[in-house]
């Protein structure tokens, strides 16, 4: 993706970040900023290109750190949105 | 494009689908219990798919796993036994950690000095900048909601500190670009300043107003992986990022609207837990 044509996908994808949260009722809010934390974790994809393209000793501390740190953001994410999102169902969905 | 390319992007246009998919589920009532799966089976295929990618060194393949199970053994370990009532604070320590990986990617290019031109390596650094002032603000967070920093902590001209601080940053981030005596030091100086920063603007949030700053800090987290992944060329990268990022947008006005505060006064630590509008949120 280059250029203009990027431009427009990060204007879309914004739109559907947005319209998607817009119809959320309330008592969902705090499980969507999890989910929100939990969707960033896709950054462990860059994280694991950059620990396996490198070369230098340098390199590979700091891809593994970020390689750590975005798994645990990925696993961590996904169970506490897990909790919160059962802690919503078990209040009967109100709000 | 060779076949293995095309198949790679392929399934990470199939991981962006069903991530969407998860969260599209999640935000409505009926089918939000659900919803975690879709994203996290999206999560599992971006995450396996990675493996295959061309240019992955078999060499550091062993410290990825490495760094995978140890990363996801921890997490498992704590998300799991932790109390629910700290499960809000534990939204803040993971999404630092999400926002520091964000900052790893922009040190590490930075530091190999691979980036082929003045444009990729700006947006590296713009990541790494802010992708470090939502890692260091969000992990303040996450101590201040366990209670392992007592706040807020107040000083004159804070704010006024703190975007000195960041304009600091931004001043050595533009004389990044290039290959000079010293640049490894200036690339830490920079990362340091931006971590500063985060740490400055988060120290004076008033304690009713976390949970705003918190989803705050995953708009500039979800712009930190959009951005790397435009400087990776991941694609999937730009999509979860840009979708999160706008979506915590949203979060963020909602959650500030009942509890009777501005974003902005929220974020800049000016609410006060004294004034009326903590009262209104008690009552709630």
């Amino acid at each position: 993706m280059t250029g203009f044509a990027a431009l427009y996908i990060v204007l879309l994808a914004a739109i559907t970040g947005y319209g998607i949260i817009a119809r959320a009722p309330d008592g969902l809010h705090t499980p969507l900023v999890s989910a929100a934390g939990f969707v960033n974790a896709m950054v462990l994809a860059g994280a694991m290109a950059v620990l396996g393209d490198a070369s230098t000793t340098v390199e590979r501390i700091i891809g593994f750190a970020g390689v750590f740190a975005a798994t645990y953001s990925a696993v961590g994410g996904y169970v506490v949105t897990d909790r919160l999102l059962e802690l919503f169902k078990a209040s009967g969905g109100r709000n | 494009m060779d076949f293995r390319t095309f198949l790679v992007g392929l399934c990470y246009f199939l991981a962006a689908v069903l991530v969407l998919v998860g969260l599209r589920r999640m935000s409505a009532r009926r089918t939000a219990r659900g919803g975690i799966a879709w994203a996290g089976w999206g999560m599992v295929v971006a995450t396996l798919v990675t493996f295959f990618r061309p240019g992955m060194a078999a060499t550091n393949l062993a410290l990825v796993g490495a760094a995978m199970a140890t990363g996801g053994a921890l997490a498992l370990l704590w998300a799991r036994k932790a109390a629910a009532t700290s499960l809000p604070g534990m939204i803040a320590l993971h999404g630092g950690l999400g926002a520091g990986a964000a900052g790893a990617i922009g040190a590490a290019r930075l530091l190999a000095g691979s980036e082929p031109g003045l444009g990729p390596t700006f947006l590296a650094a713009l990541g790494g900048l802010v992708g470090s002032v939502a890692c260091a603000g969000s992990l303040v967070a996450f101590a201040r909601m366990n209670g392992w920093i007592k706040g807020p902590l107040r000083f004159k001209a804070r704010n006024q500190a703190g975007a000195a601080v960041l304009l600091l940053a931004v001043i050595v981030g533009l004389m990044l670009p290039g290959d000079y005596p010293g640049h490894t030091a200036m690339v830490v100086v920079f990362f340091v300043l931006a971590l500063a920063g985060g740490v400055v603007f988060t120290v004076p949030v008033s304690g009713s107003s976390m949970p705003v700053v918190i989803a705050f800090y995953s708009v500039l987290t979800g712009g930190a992986v959009a951005v790397q992944g435009f400087v990776l060329g991941n694609d999937a990268m730009v999509i979860a990022g840009t979708v999160a990022a706008a979506g915590a947008a949203l979060l963020t006005s909602r959650i500030a609207e009942p509890l009777g505060r501005s974003v902005a006064s929220a974020v800049f630590g000016t609410h006060d837990d004294s004034t009326a509008g903590e009262d209104r949120a008690a009552t709630r």
